[in-house]
């Protein structure tokens, strides 16, 4: 039995059901009481369940696909997920060999897949990518419908989130009609890989652990200041002298495993490459590159951001980003431009002699979009998008169309968002949802509570809103705290991004998640407690 | 070099000494009280060894030609005085081997060195302590002896074990077994065996640590209810029964037998002189909703004061355990409800603000004659964005208005980990190496105090932490 932390006194069964319904949503069907111990998270848009159960035993099941499917047993992608699911679903109890005589009942066979549309199996997944899906539970077989690949995964983990197992172990699953689809296209989590270097391995946790939540996006936050772990092959020099060591590095072919092990789980890579503050790591391995500071006329032997006034710059830019383009295959690439300190700039006689020459007065805030407007007409250039953090819009940068804006800044965000639709850009909710802030007790709920079109606007504008992103800055995260410190909080804000507006109840809430993170838990991902109480597989991990 | 908690007195210098793995031995000064037979110390030297060097096989040395003036292949240990099969106590000879093995380093090739270096080392505090709660969340075997071994590279001394409480009562217990069956999450995976509460216990000891159990009564007790009904209070709505419960029912002689009985059992599975009995946070809602209480409180005479209760049930339960020869430490609140208390009862000091500040709480409890251990500023589970670990180093203990003598009367004091949002998947993050500050601010100098020393040492330290296999939280 998962959580009895509430204490509170037990409903009789009758009584338990009606509550559930009372607390449920409007608009999504609530699950009648099929068992305690069910979870959906995060709770799809319709879910229609009855009391029939239907049994699954780990020797007779399997993933099929439907005669009419246009993906079939060649799409590797599928193949991948059926393993990984069978092994969710039934894992620790494979070795229940022997079919024990099924109960009274009706046996669940099969889940058949059926994709719709061409399947788009060996793509890598976009923005518009549809994550749709049908799930229709019912004995003998199942049937997962979906327009493309992306529903087909989506909708397995929703699958797997229905089976229980009942007093005997017996797998068990209610019939069941679900129809879903996510609220937000964009619904992503940062990690930041360049305060902390983080493992392959602590990466692929991550990943593994953000498609049990419907996750994805992994903004892969990947160089800054302290180190610059990306091996570049234009540019060697970065990590041989920017990294913390050389153990503390990605290569090439790191890249193309996350890059590949994402996808298989329907999850983007957005790489950032933030400048031009945030850059001192560049600096090691690429001279003249960062601003010289000067201390009156002489040079301070400290450097600033990224030199704005060299072609030496923009020639070094433009090949460097080039190969991202080709590295990272998707159609964003985030160029950072946050927190541009302009001291060093300011100090510096040649760029001093550059602001008069351009007529930018003392307006820094002119050099800094001066710089982001070529290196954005850089990105399009190449036929990329571009993702910037909000001052690049704040200090009103000319933007190209389409260039999505992440609103991190906490102070007036609503306000910021309102402002950002308004001129027409789309944007990317962040600023209540660092998640690197830790305090004590359940600050899930305040995730939770977050309303991301909670802003004065129009309909129009709320369109632009594509999503959110939950951050883990590495000031004080690496691999010996990022599970716990980002799971099960940012489960909260993964239903947030998928379910609809009116599911926001917290009793519920509570109850779902403190099931949802056990079962993270059984699934290996060290999802830290909400509350007092248990798992009943602890120390499976 | 990542010596933490810092030696009271050090003095190093530039000359080194190689340490060739294969050759390097503790021993046993032949006028030592302790010698080889002494497991305490012969375990220690087999993990230390480990520690240092992996699992390096051990070769005597052959009689070569001339041995290297700068090799150094042994380390001997010289204990004054005996003590080796006893379970360690306030007095206990502190373990330097952890010192000697910060000590060491390598050079780039892989070579082990160690500069020549006099220490002389003895904590401030006696009593430092790290409390875990098993009650709120389960933590398996393996979490509290992991803890056990990254307390003793901090030089911790006292492990206390919040074992049960309102949320589970892990603890199996052979006089009272429906208490586990009843009461704990789940009593075939979710409990302490006799056996798992033995391993505990000498585990400590291998490590001169003192397991400090806390039964806390009589609030933070309704997962006592399921096993012993009748133990607490019924709670009532108006003249009927609530259906809900309280603190355990001090009116009840059934209530003194089955305390008397228990802890009977508790003076007996744990061998430290102390027992932590708890009596913090009681709630007197339910008491004074009982009508049997109220009866009780008339007859007593204790008018509408309910800590008058509260102190009745107490005095009982301390003598009850002083008749089986056991100290007690107790909760502030036992001080603050003015219970009576034997003199050498321990208070540990917890609040941070009410009803006093903790600073004037430990003048209050000492200048009454008890020794005090401090607890307040030192919560770690409450946690913060950023290197709080500052704030916690840089808290004074005896930082209070009081004469010498009542300074004198601060044993020490524990870092707290409750486990209302704390398991095995976050425990190790959580306590390391915040834990650390407190260990260096209770056992070093209290001139110790430049964060910057603290911050360089405590982040090398946290490396060694996590190469000794366990996992230090970032300092930042």
């Amino acid at each position: 039995m998962e959580h009895r932390g509430l204490g509170w006194p037990r409903l009789p069964r009758l009584l338990e059901l009606l509550a559930a319904l009372a607390v449920q949503a409007v608009r999504a069907s609530a699950i009648a009481a099929a068992s305690p111990d069910l979870s959906l998270w995060p709770m799809p848009l319709s879910v229609q369940t009855t009391p029939r159960v239907l049994h699954l035993s780990p020797d007779n099941f399997f993933f099929g696909h439907s005669s009419t499917s246009k993906a079939g047993p060649s799409c590797s992608l599928l193949q991948e997920a059926f393993r990984r699911y069978y092994d969710y679903i039934f894992g620790f109890y494979k070795w229940h060999h022997g079919s024990a005589d099924l109960r009274v009942g009706v046996e669940l066979q099969q889940l058949q897949v059926s994709v719709v549309l061409d399947p788009e199996c060996d793509t890598f997944p976009k923005i518009s990518s549809d994550e749709s899906y049908t799930l229709l539970v019912k004995g003998p077989v199942a049937s997962l419908t979906a327009n493309r690949v992306w529903g087909v995964l989506r909708g397995l983990e929703t699958f797997s989130q229905l089976i229980y197992q009942d007093f005997y172990g017996t797998f068990t699953v209610n019939e069941s009609n679900i129809v879903d689809s996510p609220r937000f296209p964009h619904r992503g989590i940062l990690i930041d890989t360049s305060r902390h270097f983080l493992s392959i391995k602590s990466i692929f946790k991550t990943l593994d652990a953000m498609a049990f939540n419907k996750f994805n996006v992994l903004h892969w936050h990947i160089v800054d200041d302290p180190s610059f772990p990306y091996q570049s092959i234009t540019f060697p020099g970065l990590s041989e002298k920017g990294s913390y060591s050389s153990s503390h590095v990605y290569t090439p072919n790191d890249v193309r495993m996350v890059i590949e092990y994402a996808r298989l789980r329907g999850i983007r890579i957005v790489p950032e490459f933030d400048s031009p503050g945030h850059t001192q790591s560049w600096g090691a391995g690429q001279k003249d590159l960062l601003t010289p500071c000067y201390n009156g006329k002489d040079p301070s032997g400290a450097f600033g951001p990224i030199n704005p006034i060299w072609n030496t710059t923009y020639s070094f830019l433009s090949k460097f980003f080039k190969e991202i383009s080709t590295v990272f295959p998707d159609e964003f690439i985030h160029l950072g431009g946050d927190e541009v300190d302009f001291d060093c700039w300011a100090s510096n006689p040649e760029i001093q002699d550059f602001m008069r020459d351009k007529g930018f007065g003392r307006n820094f805030k002119k050099l800094e979009s001066f710089y982001m407007q070529v290196v954005l007409d850089m990105i399009s250039a190449i036929n990329k998008s571009s993702i910037v953090w909000q001052e690049v819009f704040d200090d009103a940068s000319k933007l190209t169309p389409g260039t999505v804006i992440q609103v991190w800044k906490v102070e007036d965000y609503t306000r910021e968002q309102s402002k950002v639709t308004e001129a027409g850009f789309p944007v990317i909710l962040s600023a209540p949802w660092y998640l690197d802030w830790i305090s004590y007790g359940q600050d899930w709920k305040k995730y939770y509570a977050v309303d991301p079109l909670s802003f004065e606007g129009s309909q129009e504008q709320k369109k632009l809103v594509i999503g959110g992103e939950a951050c883990l800055w590495g000031e004080y995260v690496d691999a010996t705290n990022l599970t716990p410190r980002l799971w099960p909080r940012a489960s909260a804000v993964g239903e947030r991004l998928w379910s609809h507006k009116d599911v926001r109840g917290l009793e519920d809430a509570y109850r779902r998640l403190t099931i949802h993170r056990c079962r993270m838990l059984r699934r290996g991902i060290a999802a830290e407690p909400v509350f007092t109480g248990y798992c009943d597989h602890e120390d499976r991990m | 070099m990542a010596l933490w908690p810092w030696p009271q007195y050090i003095q190093t210098s530039e000359q080194r000494y190689t340490i060739f793995p294969h050759t390097f031995q503790f021993q046993y000064h032949v006028s030592s009280a302790a010698q080889v037979g002494c497991s305490v110390l012969d375990e220690a030297f087999q993990r230390y060894r480990d520690l240092l060097f992996g699992s390096v096989s051990f070769h005597f040395p052959q009689p070569m030609g001339k041995r290297h003036m700068s090799e150094k292949n042994s380390l001997v240990i010289l204990v004054v005085t005996p003590g080796c099969d006893q379970f360690p106590s306030l007095e206990s000879v502190e373990n330097c081997l952890e010192t000697f093995s910060q000590l060491v380093w390598r050079s780039p090739e892989g070579t082990f060195y160690i500069n020549k270096t006099e220490i002389e080392d003895f904590p401030r505090f006696p009593h430092r302590g790290l409390l875990l709660d098993t009650s709120r969340h389960y933590l398996p075997l393996a979490s509290i002896l992991d803890t056990l071994d990254v307390m003793a590279y901090n030089k911790f001394n006292v492990f206390h074990w919040h074992l049960v409480d309102d949320s589970s009562f892990p603890y199996e217990s052979f006089t009272f077994p429906n208490l586990t069956k009843k009461g704990s999450y789940n009593p075939a995976t979710h409990i302490y065996t006799a056996q798992d509460v033995k391993e505990v216990i000498e585990y400590a000891r291998l490590r001169g640590i003192r397991v400090l159990a806390e039964f806390d009564t009589p609030g933070h007790t309704l997962s006592w209810g399921p096993g012993v009904p009748g133990l607490l209070t019924p709670c009532y709505s108006g003249s009927h029964p609530s259906g809900t419960f309280g603190p355990v029912n001090p009116a009840l002689n059934n209530t003194y037998e089955f305390m008397s009985t228990f802890f009977l059992e508790i003076s007996s599975v744990f061998p430290d002189f102390y027992l932590h009995l708890g009596g913090d946070e009681v709630d007197f809602t339910c008491w004074k909703s009982n009508p049997d209480i109220q009866a009780f409180m008339k007859k007593k005479g204790f008018g509408e004061d309910f800590k008058k209760l509260e102190s009745f049930y107490i005095q009982t339960l301390l003598d009850i355990v002083s008749a089986y020869g056991k100290g007690y430490v107790v909760w502030q609140e036992v001080f603050d409800n003015k219970v009576k208390v034997q003199p050498d009862t321990v208070i540990q000091v917890w609040r941070e603000e009410m009803p006093v500040r903790y600073t004037k709480e430990m003048e209050l409890v000492t200048s009454a004659g008890f020794r005090a251990l401090l607890s307040a500023p030192w919560y770690l589970n409450h946690i913060t964005y950023g290197p709080d670990w500052k704030n916690i180093y840089m808290v004074e203990p005896l930082a209070f208005e009081g004469s010498p003598e009542q300074k004198a009367l601060v044993i020490g004091g524990e870092a707290c980990m409750w486990g209302e949002y704390v398991d095995s998947t976050n425990l190790v993050p959580r306590l390391w190496p915040r834990a650390g500050a407190v260990a260096e601010r209770l056992w070093s100098n209290k001139m110790l105090t430049n964060l910057d020393f603290a911050y360089k040492r405590l982040a090398h330290f946290r490396c060694e932490l996590l190469r000794y296999a366990g996992h230090g939280q970032v300092g930042g």
